[in-house]
């Protein structure tokens, strides 16, 4: 399947990541055996409607998790390094932030109101990176608000004196200070102007080119996505319907269900209609079995009863039965078929 | 300088022959005033700043800028929610101010209101029948089947179906964009000529958009309703508008046809704007954009001149700082844009430097 | 309102929602049934009705129920009135030249181990000139026969068997000691000592059936003799009984209904009246949002207890007075201020701004639009603040400022508290009425706090 040197070489590699939740009636079925690859200085986005889980893979990947979890199993290779077996403490101390970090939704509204900006990115670097004295952490403060982009005077500012746009560079500062291998970002732009959205993302494209970081961007506007996406995940209903390279996606995407997400978006440039998807997508409590967009597919047959494994064509892999034949081998599996408790 | 907008403002007029437009705002400005320690005054916010345009009966334009341009100021001045400091709101003819309450009351039952958020616009505790039925008995139809029958063929229209289905259910116990399509039936259900509807798809889920927009689309082209679309994203405005009126900094910079806007932008605020909007290309991922530098300015003390003239790459210096530009018509009939660049006095400025 | 029927559906998650509920709801029906079975009027009488209506019962004893706890059982009342259809009581009348010889025998067991506290007999002659005559015999459980002595009666007679001289000297003789009546009448003379010079320690009551035989000689035609035999024991009832001779239960029962309509109505038309007021100030805003929080900021500082009491010197004790005084005094208290924030955060609701778009009156939006959105926070506020007012009620009785004529849980603990009930060992004058008012505030704070959790999301358990 995959050779142990591929894990290494990552930033990312996921295998079989699950997430449920256990709520009063019944399982949701958040992320459902998703895996797939990042390499180093690359960003992966993930698009997908609301409801889809692509929120909770944020958390998983991060182990950010609220109390009632059902099942969480899988593996998560940072830098080489498997999460997975690491207890929480561990986790703390080695992963969190220090390889990984999270830029969760409407952050630039969780900023601390009554601690200054120096003093609030100063906080992450200090917990991780304790023998750092004073005057180091801040002048790594200085170094990471200038690279976002936050003006040096604004540093002894409270976070209700900066705008919207100003507050979510002050989180990604918090979440780079770090030097992570990985940063999380959870729809960074969605509350932003179309100005403060560019900004926002050439402060992300400036991260990746010059720090070398990784990205997953996780968001359900596909357009803006296309500015930082190196690779495309789109993912439904809990699972992983298709992973491709950027260009290849924009291009011609493969999988029925991100064909017609392309065909939904507005373009500013162009003359086609607009198409819509209809029907809803399926709660996560009791997802069908079978393919899970089958009852909304223009292109669904008989197979479809039955859950698809995720299918490689060439660099690419794909969750759809139309691709079967055409498939180089099958990259894992439908998830219903595995027993065991995520390790492959 | 009002002398000149009002000119132009007529001009606006001309091209139409003369027809009476629906809605005309005139001279508009929406100023809130602050006060210290509750009573003392200390400045003014100035939200909309002299802004005039003209909305012809049927036509749909949409309302574009960012946040703390004064769209929403516009807006609630056009629903009538906010006095303006200066200026008037001329409905077919009449300003809506004059009249007390009856005028506005009439007013309002020509005017449907479609918000951003879906779900903060209905009430949580009333089924979507009352929901429905609350404008109808403000318009004064108190009897019950009368009521039933127009809530019944008002969910037909925005096609949430069946209707006996949801007459019973609270705004909570249906989906986004399910929402919005009370929102717009609600505001329709008085058969309205005009609609205002701010950002109506931005709380929404990506894959809904669409299906709403078109939704609206029909809904105006079966009525032939006036429509106003505030939105600060562009890419959705072809779809859905005739014409486009660019905001800044509480003014009104640019104005025309969609698609010349969209080919042939002309105020610089404009062509940052297009600029900076992605259209899903793999080619976004390899460069930066281009954007101006800062931050739309206060509106308290907004800058002296031309609004814009911090951030614009093409400021002239002595001119744009100092003099506000008039609005002029350029590149096609119908296209105006307030902006030096286009002006003789620009032009003797530039071949000076 | 259906809206809120989901919100009461999850409060059959709580535990604590289900056993407040089931107090209150005891409560209710509770006070309901004793002011149908014990009307206002009556209870008034009976609470203030003074000897003739308490005559039989003893003075300050614990409840009945307290002998279960006893390894000697203290006695209980026993009356055998020759008016009722008693079947211990056996009536013969035998005809004489003039009036009449009627023989009344009374018959009782005696099961206590303690000595009786007094022993009466209360005659109901009925005569036109001559007083009835009387004589009797009474009989011990092992037999012994005590002569009472004659004597004559007129109306309202009593003979007090304790303070016979007659009956002292002859059971002196019988008993060979001087005793107290009350113990002659009743000791075994088994647990006397033989020495009658020794004190009797261990003496103690003989338990079976005693017989009083009373000879009545009546002398006109139409004259008629009736007597009741009381025998005070030193326990009664469900309740026991208060310095007045009164049957506790009537003032604990009646003090329910009190609670609860000072408490519930307070509550509510200070919450309803507060959140209106709120509203109004918020939705008008400028100066008559200003008026209204300078009136409440000059209200909270009021001293509230002390206008009370003022009040209660000077105007009227009555309880509804009292309870429009509370409810005037709070309306313009806190809750305008939690209020006014919660409704300051509706007020630029999208919904809001809708309504006023399509032309909603300020009445119909603050009615129809605010209030009903707040509607839920009231609830769990009114239900929890139901208790503070029930304790206010009984602290202004215990402060002696209570209802001067309804009988309520505070007035029984400011009687008990008068009387030095805790000094001299009346434990339960003061934990019956206690024990009910921790019981009431116990179910609606109960009941309080799981529709806090759940009208309140954010206290919600996961």
């Amino acid at each position: 399947m995959h050779s142990h040197k591929e894990e290494q070489d990552q930033a990312l590699h996921v295998n079989d990541l699950v997430l449920y939740f256990q709520l009063t009636h019944g399982v949701v079925q958040a992320v459902d055996h998703i895996s797939f690859s990042l390499p180093k200085q690359r960003a992966v986005v993930v698009i997908g409607e609301s409801g889809c889980g692509k929120t909770s893979m944020g958390h998983a990947l991060t182990r950010l998790l609220p109390r009632n979890v059902h099942r969480y199993s899988g593996e998560i290779y940072i830098d080489g390094m498997e999460t997975m077996r690491l207890d929480d403490e561990e986790y703390r101390v080695q992963v969190r932030w220090t390889k990984i970090s999270l830029v969760p939704q409407a952050a630039m509204n969780a900023l601390n109101p009554v601690l200054k900006l120096r003093d609030q990115v100063l906080e992450p670097l200090l917990l991780h990176e304790p023998d750092l004295s004073q005057e180091e952490g801040m002048e790594r403060v200085r170094e990471v608000l200038r690279f976002v982009g936050v003006p040096e005077g604004f540093i002894d500012r409270y976070p209700f004196e900066l705008s919207g746009g100003m507050r979510q560079r002050v989180v990604i500062a918090m979440a780079l200070i770090t030097n992570p291998t990985v940063i999380v970002l959870d729809e960074p732009t969605s509350a932003l102007d179309v100005l403060t959205q560019a900004n926002i993302y050439n402060v992300l494209k400036r991260i990746k080119w010059e720090m070398g970081t990784s990205f997953v961007l996780i968001t359900h506007d596909v357009a803006t996505s296309s500015e930082l996406a190196d690779d495309v995940l789109v993912m439904y209903a809990g699972q992983l319907m298709e992973y491709s390279s950027a260009d290849l996606f924009f291009d011609k995407p493969l999988h029925p269900y991100a064909q017609m997400l392309m065909a939904a978006v507005p373009k500013l440039h162009g003359d086609e209609d607009l198409h819509f998807i209809p029907g809803k997508p399926p709660s996560l409590l009791s997802p069908p079995t079978g393919c899970r967009f089958a009852d909304r597919c223009p292109h669904a047959f008989d197979k479809c009863a039955d859950e698809p494994p995720v299918f490689r064509l060439g660099t690419r892999t794909v969750k759809c039965w139309l691709f079967e034949d055409k498939a180089d081998e099958i990259a894992s599996p439908a998830g219903a078929t595995m027993q065991s408790g995520g390790n492959s | 300088m009002n002398a000149q907008a009002t000119q132009s403002s007529e001009k606006v007029v001309n091209v139409e022959q003369a027809v009476q437009p629906l809605l005309s705002v005139r001279n508009l400005r929406v100023w809130y005033e602050l006060k210290r320690f509750g009573f003392l005054h200390a400045g003014y916010v100035k939200a909309v700043d002299n802004v005039n345009f003209d909305l012809p009966a049927g036509e749909s334009i949409a309302v574009v800028g960012e946040s703390g341009c004064g769209k929403s100021s516009l807006m609630k001045a056009i629903l009538g929610l906010v006095k303006p400091y200066e200026g008037d709101i001329v409905f077919e003819g009449h300003s809506i101010w004059d009249g007390g309450r009856e005028r506005m009351r009439a007013y309002n039952m020509e005017v449907g209101y479609v918000q951003q958020d879906p779900y903060g616009a209905l009430p949580p505790f009333m089924t979507i029948r009352r929901i429905l039925a609350e404008p109808l008995i403000l318009a004064g139809i108190k009897d019950k089947d009368e009521q039933l029958d127009r809530i019944v063929r008002s969910l037909e229209e925005v096609k949430v179906t069946p209707p006996s289905d949801f007459l019973n259910k609270y705004p909570h116990m249906l989906s986004g964009g399910q929402q919005q399509r009370i929102v717009i039936a609600r505001a329709l259900i008085r058969n309205p000529k005009m609609l205002i509807a701010d950002e109506p798809v931005s709380m929404l889920d990506a894959s809904v958009r669409v299906e709403i927009l078109k939704l609206l689309k029909d809904v105006q082209e079966e009525r032939g309703l006036s429509v106003v679309y505030i939105t600060h994203d562009l890419s959705t405005v072809r779809y859905f508008s005739e014409r486009i009126f660019v905001m800044y900094a509480g003014k009104l910079v640019e104005q025309a046809k969609t698609n010349e806007i969209l080919s042939n932008p002309q105020f610089p605020y404009t062509w940052a704007l297009l600029n900076a909007i992605s259209d899903p290309l793999h080619e976004n991922a390899t460069k930066l954009r281009k954007i101006p530098p800062g931050e739309p300015p206060s509106l308290i003390e907004p800058p002296k001149g031309c609004r814009f003239h911090p951030r614009c790459s093409r400021a002239i210096e002595g001119l744009c700082d100092t003099e506000e530009p008039p609005i002029q018509e350029v590149a096609e009939p119908g296209h105006y844009t307030a902006c030096w660049l286009y002006h003789e006095k620009g032009k003797q400025h530039e071949s000076a430097a | 309102m259906g809206f809120l029927k989901s919100f009461f559906r999850e409060l059959r998650y709580y535990p604590s929602a289900i056993v407040g509920s089931i107090v209150i709801v005891l409560l209710l029906i509770l006070s309901v049934y004793v002011v149908i079975a014990i009307p206002y009027d009556e209870a008034v009488t009976l609470w203030r009705g003074g000897g003739e209506v308490w005559y039989r019962n003893p003075k300050t004893v614990p409840p009945a129920w307290s002998n279960y706890f006893r390894s000697k059982k203290l006695p209980e009342t026993i009356a055998l009135d020759s008016r009722t259809d008693d079947s211990r009581i056996q009536r013969e009348e035998t005809p004489l030249s003039t009036g009449k010889q009627i023989d009344l025998t009374y018959q009782f067991e005696y099961t206590a181990d303690e000595f009786p506290d007094d022993l009466i007999l209360y005659f109901y002659p009925v005569y036109d000139e001559k007083q009835p005559f009387v004589s009797g015999e009474w009989t011990t459980a092992d037999g012994r026969e005590i002569r009472i002595g004659n004597f004559a009666v007129n109306e309202g007679y009593s003979f007090h068997f304790t303070q016979d001289k007659d009956i002292a000297r002859r059971l002196k003789r019988s008993l060979k000691r001087e005793l107290p009546v009350i113990q002659g009448l009743f000791a075994d003379p088994s647990t006397l000592p033989e020495d009658p010079e020794a004190s009797p320690d261990n003496i103690a009551p003989m338990k079976g059936i005693y017989t009083l035989h009373l000879t009545i000689t009546t002398f006109g035609e139409t004259d008629n003799v009736d007597a009741e035999l009381v025998l005070y024991g030193k326990v009664y009832g469900l309740s026991g009984t208060d310095h007045l001779r009164r049957d506790l239960t009537v003032g604990l029962l009646w003090g329910a209904p009190v609670a609860m309509s000072f408490g519930l109505i307070s509550a509510l038309v200070i919450g309803v009246m507060t959140m209106i007021i709120a509203a109004i100030g918020v939705w008008y805003g400028g100066l008559v949002d200003t008026v209204i929080q300078r009136l409440t900021e000059i209200n909270m500082v009021l001293p509230f207890l002390p206008i009370l009491i003022m009040v209660g010197i000077f105007v009227s004790r009555s309880l509804w007075v009292i309870m429009l005084v509370t409810i005037a005094l709070s309306i313009f208290g806190s809750g305008i201020k939690s209020f006014r924030a919660m409704f300051l955060q509706l007020r630029a609701a999208p919904y809001i701004e809708a309504a006023q778009a399509y032309g909603a009156s300020n009445k119909r939006i603050i009615f129809l639009y605010l209030i009903p959105r707040i509607l839920p926070m009231l609830i769990p506020g009114f239900i929890s603040a139901i208790p503070a007012f029930v304790f206010l009620e009984a602290s202004l009785a215990v402060l002696g400022i209570g209802d001067p004529v309804l009988p309520t849980w505070g007035k029984i603990i400011q009687d008990a508290q008068a009387n030095a009930a805790l000094y001299k060992g009346y434990y339960y004058w003061i934990l019956e009425p206690s024990v009910l008012l921790m019981i009431t505030g116990l179910g609606f704070s109960l009941l309080g706090f799981a529709l806090d959790r759940v009208f309140n999301p954010r206290l919600r358990q996961e």
